[in-house]
This record gives C-alpha cells, sequence and structure tokens, in this order.
C-alpha cells in the first residue's frame, strides 16, 4: 500500500512522526532473523536479550537516566496509567491528586476514573492555566496536601507546545515527601533534559513522537522511589512489566533516542527557525490570527494559531487539497461535541477556539515547504471566510 | 477522519450560492459561534410564492457547508409550501448521507429554512416555544421530539448525533431519557397492530387491582398474607407482600407461580410481577 509520504507536507509531528530511516534499518534484523525472546537461554534468543539492552542504555542516556531506571511499557498511556495507579497502591491511604486542566486524555480520563478503578472516593485538583497557558506558581503550592498521593503535570502541551516549570514543581513536590510524575511524551526528543538534574519520580515517553515506531513506550522509573507494577505477568523487566517484549520496536526506540541526541541541536536552531517563520509569516499575512500559547517557553517544533470566524475542519480539508497535514483543536476534529479543552482551560474566546490550527514540525520539514504553506494559507482563509456569516470584510 | 461522500467534497469544496440575497424575502439565522455552527440563508420569494433565489452563508465543518450548499439548490424554484416539508434526512440524502456524527448540520439547514421561511410569512417559529432542555447548545425539548419522531432515533447517543443535546457537560441526559421514552411509546401507541387492541397504562393497573382484589388478596388472606400493589411501567408490575407471606421462604413461588401467572392469564400475557418497596 502506498501512503504518498513523498507527496505530502507534513505538519503533525505532534501527532505521530515518520520512522527514520536509520530507525528502520536498526529494527528490520529483529523483523526477520532475530526473532528469538530475550528471555530465552539458548544463545539464539540470549544475543536478541543483548540487543534489548543495548537500546535501554541509548535511552537511558537521551534523559540521563540509569539504565535500570528504564521500564519499556507499550505507549506513553500505559506509562501513564502505571505512574499514577502505582503511587496510588503504594500509598493507600493518600487520595488526593494534583494534575492540570490542559494534561493529555492519557492522564487527564484516568484521573475521572479512579473511583471506578480502585473502589475508593479520590480528590482530584486540576489547576488551572493564564490565557497564554502557563501556570501559576502560588496555586500549585497551596494546592499540595498532606493527602497528595501523587502530582502530574505534562512537561510539554501537545496542542500548544508550552512548557511547564516541572523540574522546579517536583521539588517543591519532593519538599513535602510527594511524588511527582511527569507526561513528557512531547518533549523528550525535542527539548534536552537530565534525570540526573531534578527529582521528578515518573517520566513518560513515547517511540511514535521521536521517529520510532508507534507501539512502544518508556516509563522512567526512579531509583529508590516506590513503584507497584501495572501489567502483572512474567518477569521481565525485573517484574516491572509483565509480558514479551517488543524487540524490534525497543531496538528501534533505541535508534531513535542516540539519534535524537545528535539531532537536539537542530531541532532548536533550524527547526525552531522554520516554525519562527511560518508562524510569524501565516500572523502576518493573515488578519485576525491568534497565537495560543507562550511565545517563548516553548516547544522548537510547534505552532497553535487560531483564524476567527472559520472552523477548523474546513480549514483542514482545504490544506488537504494541496497536501498540508496539520491538526485542529475544533469542535468538528475533537471527536467529541466541545473544542479542545486546552484551549478552553487557557480561555480561548469561542471566535478563535474553533478555528485553530496546530502545526508541529520535525527534523524532516524543509524552508521550501513552509513557504509553500504561507502561501497557500491566506487564500484558504479568506475563501472561508466569503463565506462565514460573521466575517464582515 | 470522517468518510464523506462525494456529493459531500463537492458541495464542501465548490459550493453553490454564497452569499446573501439582497433585499431578501426572508432570512434564517440559527447557530452560533459558541456553537462551532452558524448559517444564515437569505431567500427571495416571488408573487406566486415560489422560490426564485436562495443564498447561504455558514460558519461550520466541510458537513455544514455542504448541507447549507445543497439546501440552497433544493429549495429553488420550489415553492413555499413544498420547501417547508423538507426534512434533515431529505438534506442528508441529497448529499449522499452524512456520517452519523454530522447529522445534527443537516438539522441546522433545516432549521434556517424554517426560521426563513416564519421570517417571510411573519409568523414565530413553534420550536421557538419550547423549552431548554441542554444548556451547551440551546436544543429545546420541542426540537429533541422532533429530532426523534422525524428520524426515528432510539437512543440518547443518537439524539446527540442529530441535535447536539447531551453532547457538552452532560447534565441534560437523564431529561432527554425520559423525552425519548414518552415520545418513543407515544409512537408505538400510535402504530400498535389493531388485532393486539393494546392497554393504556391504565387499563392495566386498573385490571391488575380488579384480579387483585377479586382473586389473589382473598387466597392469600386465608394464609394469613395479603399482597399490595405498588407500581406498574410497561410490562413491569412492582408489589408487596405483606403478612404471613412477608418473611416467608416461599414468598418467591407465590409470586412467580402464583400472582404472576393468575395476572399474565387475566390481564396481558407479557407482565413481569417482582417484588419491591
Amino acid at each position: 500500500m502506498d501512503c504518498g509520504s513523498d507527496k505530502v507536507i507534513y505538519m503533525d509531528n505532534n501527532a505521530t512522526t515518520r520512522i527514520a530511516p536509520e530507525v528502520l534499518e536498526a529494527m528490520m534484523p529483529f523483523l526477520e532473523d532475530c526473532y528469538g525472546n530475550p528471555s530465552s537461554m539458548h544463545t539464539f534468543g540470549g544475543q536478541v536479550g543483548k540487543a534489548v539492552e543495548q537500546a535501554r542504555g541509548r535511552i537511558a542516556e537521551l534523559i540521563g537516566a540509569e539504565p535500570e531506571e528504564i521500564v519499556f511499557t507499550s505507549c506513553g498511556t500505559e506509562s501513564d496509567s502505571t505512574a499514577i495507579l502505582s503511587a496510588l497502591q503504594s500509598q493507600p491511604e493518600q487520595r488526593h491528586i494534583v494534575t492540570t486542566r490542559v494534561e493529555h486524555p492519557a492522564v487527564k480520563n484516568l484521573c475521572e476514573t479512579l473511583d471506578l478503578l480502585t473502589g475508593h472516593k479520590h480528590k482530584v485538583t486540576r489547576l488551572m492555566v493564564e490565557a497564554d497557558g502557563t501556570l501559576d506558581m502560588m496555586k500549585y503550592q497551596e494546592a499540595l496536601t498532606e493527602d497528595t498521593a501523587i502530582v502530574s503535570v505534562m512537561w510539554a502541551n501537545n496542542e500548544t507546545g508550552v512548557l511547564f516549570p516541572v523540574e522546579a514543581m517536583a521539588a517543591m513536590a519532593k519538599e513535602r515527601g510527594i511524588l511527582f510524575h511527569t507526561d513528557a511524551v512531547q518533549a523528550v526528543g525535542k527539548i534536552p533534559l537530565n534525570m540526573r538534574e531534578n527529582q521528578i519520580d515518573f517520566l513518560s515517553l513515547s517511540g511514535h513522537k521521536l521517529h520510532a515506531p508507534k507501539g512502544i513506550g518508556v516509563l522512567y522509573v526512579r531509583k529508590g522511589s516506590p513503584f507497584v507494577p501495572f501489567l502483572h505477568g512474567g518477569h521481565q523487566e525485573h517484574g516491572r512489566r509483565g509480558g514479551t517484549e517488543n524487540v524490534a520496536s525497543i531496538v528501534g526506540l533505541g535508534r531513535a533516542c542516540q539519534l535524537a541526541g545528535e539531532m537536539m541541536k537542530e531541532e532548536n536552531t533550524r527547526v525552531r527557525a522554520l516554525r519562527d517563520k511560518l508562524e510569524k509569516g501565516l500572523m502576518a499575512s493573515i488578519p485576525k490570527s491568534i497565537l495560543n500559547g507562550h511565545s517563548e517557553d516553548r516547544l522548537p517544533n510547534t505552532s497553535n494559531i487560531s483564524f476567527e470566524y472559520v472552523e477548523g475542519e474546513a480549514i483542514l480539508l482545504h490544506m488537504n487539497q494541496h497536501g498540508i497535514c496539520a491538526s485542529s483543536g475544533s469542535a468538528c476534529t475533537s471527536g467529541s461535541l466541545e473544542p479542545s479543552h486546552v484551549l478552553r482551560a487557557m480561555g480561548v474566546a469561542f471566535t478563535a477556539a474553533h478555528g485553530s490550527i496546530r502545526f508541529s514540525l520535525s527534523i524532516y520539514n524543509t524552508e521550501e515547504e513552509v513557504d509553500f504553506v504561507l502561501d497557500k494559507m491566506p487564500k484558504i482563509i479568506a475563501d472561508l471566510r466569503e463565506m462565514s456569516p460573521f466575517w464582515e470584510g | 477522519m470522517w468518510e464523506y461522500t462525494n456529493k459531500v467534497q463537492q458541495h464542501f469544496m465548490q459550493p453553490k450560492n454564497v452569499g446573501e440575497v439582497g433585499n431578501p424575502s426572508g432570512t434564517g439565522d440559527v447557530g452560533s459561534l459558541a456553537c462551532g455552527d452558524a448559517l444564515k440563508l437569505t431567500i427571495k420569494v416571488d408573487e406566486n410564492d415560489l422560490i426564485v433565489d436562495a443564498k447561504f452563508k455558514t460558519f461550520g465543518c466541510a458537513s455544514a457547508i455542504a448541507s447549507s450548499s445543497v439546501l440552497t439548490e433544493l429549495i429553488k424554484g420550489m415553492s413555499v409550501d413544498e420547501a417547508a416539508k423538507i426534512t434533515n434526512e431529505d438534506i442528508a440524502e441529497a448529499l449522499g448521507g452524512l456520517p452519523k456524527e454530522k447529522m445534527h448540520c443537516s438539522v441546522m439547514g433545516r432549521e434556517a429554512l424554517e426560521a426563513a421561511i416564519a421570517d417571510y410569512r411573519g409568523v414565530i417559529l413553534p420550536m421557538a416555544q419550547g423549552e431548554v432542555v441542554c444548556e451547551c447548545f440551546g436544543v429545546t425539548d420541542l426540537e429533541v421530539v422532533r429530532a426523534i419522531r422525524e428520524s426515528g432515533l432510539r437512543s440518547v447517543e443518537e439524539i446527540t448525533h442529530f441535535t447536539k443535546a447531551g453532547g457538552g457537560c452532560g447534565k441534560c441526559e437523564d431529561r432527554l431519557r425520559e423525552i425519548l421514552q414518552k415520545t418513543v411509546e407515544g409512537l408505538a401507541e400510535k402504530s400498535a397492530p389493531v388485532q393486539e387492541k393494546r392497554m393504556t397504562t391504565l387499563q392495566k393497573i386498573k385490571k391488575i387491582e380488579q384480579v387483585l382484589e377479586r382473586e389473589i388478596r382473598p387466597t392469600l388472606k386465608k394464609d394469613g398474607g395479603d399482597i399490595e400493589l405498588v407500581d406498574v411501567d410497561g410490562d413491569f408490575v412492582t408489589v408487596s407482600l405483606r403478612g404471613a407471606c412477608a418473611g416467608c421462604h416461599s414468598s418467591r413461588t407465590t409470586l412467580k407461580e402464583y400472582v404472576e401467572k393468575k395476572l399474565r392469564e387475566q390481564v396481558v400475557d407479557s407482565l413481569i410481577v417482582e417484588e419491591g418497596k
């Protein structure tokens, strides 16, 4: 099946990324000849086990961790559930969780079903955000109580790219003896981070956001932090996560982390410059366009812009005609009937929330592509505005 | 992500009749920025009550724009009376169908048409007199009932797909279920086959009470027991066993093999009798 990836301008990397050619190359032997079970006694399996450990080392290196602190999961969502449920189970008397209003559904929806899952009544504090998407540190401090089992705050927001000061927040939590988890799925591979320089207990990362395959994730568990497994079963991952390892994807993720380390500078210079050019260009050429999210403390690749008086799905479909791939926070694209909870939490007006478009770049994007998008967008928006009962022209 | 038909794609990419009719005979303005859907329909009607022109302006997704476009094509050349008969199903059909989550876009088209015709005729819309059930999207009970009737809806989820009611905070879900039950029952009564001669709930209760008084209670009283009718809901009959029956370990047998059997024989054979307070 041919999906024509060479014909699209892919600017939806926060949704998922292409598997890097080097990553695919590293994976292939484990999809063909090297199919042994890493836990087996024979060399045939054992050599595969070695490759898994090598990958583990590479991932640990990217995030400044020890290899023993890396637990393989099937995805970021599993890592999130594992961390939060573990904290609740290791401290059964503590029933309070502190999180934010702008978390990914993997954390947000989990927190909404805790009572059903554990059979106990829980209290969840969801910190509000300012209009620019940032958190109020005073309110955060005030939210921490003796009953708090865990704090879960994302490192980078998937919709706006806004960064939260999770390292400082973890320090505050640890002062009170509270566990700290961060969903760093969007941050790892895009910005440098070093677990030796912070006190975060748990960190989630996801392969398919950094040019590794879908279906592989990692939960970082700090040495010494209490941990209760989520998936019970075999003795894999030293009893922390049962299930035969997704070897090929693990090897792929290892290679991807290596690459991410090598490309980190480029991501934060060339890619950032492309994002800035795209963003400035769109805001300048299209009237009534609003940037969603703090302009400074953001991921280098993300730009979330609202075009007032027109609707997101309609914009995306016109962009699609030109082969441009992006996402929207509109109600029609959310799967529910409400626009993005992140934008609503930021207080973005309805005139803008429905017309928001998220561009998320990667090292594979070029300046030509940015120029092409800058060329096409003004007319797309203008034509839809012609049709809109709210646009006065 | 949505599977759109070719017709929808055509009407979205090259919509017909975009704009506003100059000096319109009628204007229909529905939806809002808050909702994420809005449609302004303007029509020109001649002295023979024929719609000679129709234009639209829409804020919304592909389904909303396509629905508006195809609607204007449908009504141009129709008499106002004919146009007034157009349903949202007609709009969806003209597009070759819409994903079920997008059916509310076709409903919006119909509402704008209604509003435009009402404006032309100078009357107040009957729908405007409904009571708001869903606060998030401003949907009234009359709108929900109409959607249930016209599109044969059978679940709260379907109501949400067609009207958006219940799709926001969800607080109105119970009320929607209530409306659904009432409306569906009302429809079933109308369309029940003549041979069955369905009983109304009132008739059913009266008959059950009769059988209880005439036969069942005297029999139970002979053994020191008694029975009381608590509620009747459709085919569910709730009773309360009293006296000696209350604590008896054979009470379940009495309930099922005697009371339920008797009531099934003498009232209607689909009754289900259970104990309750």
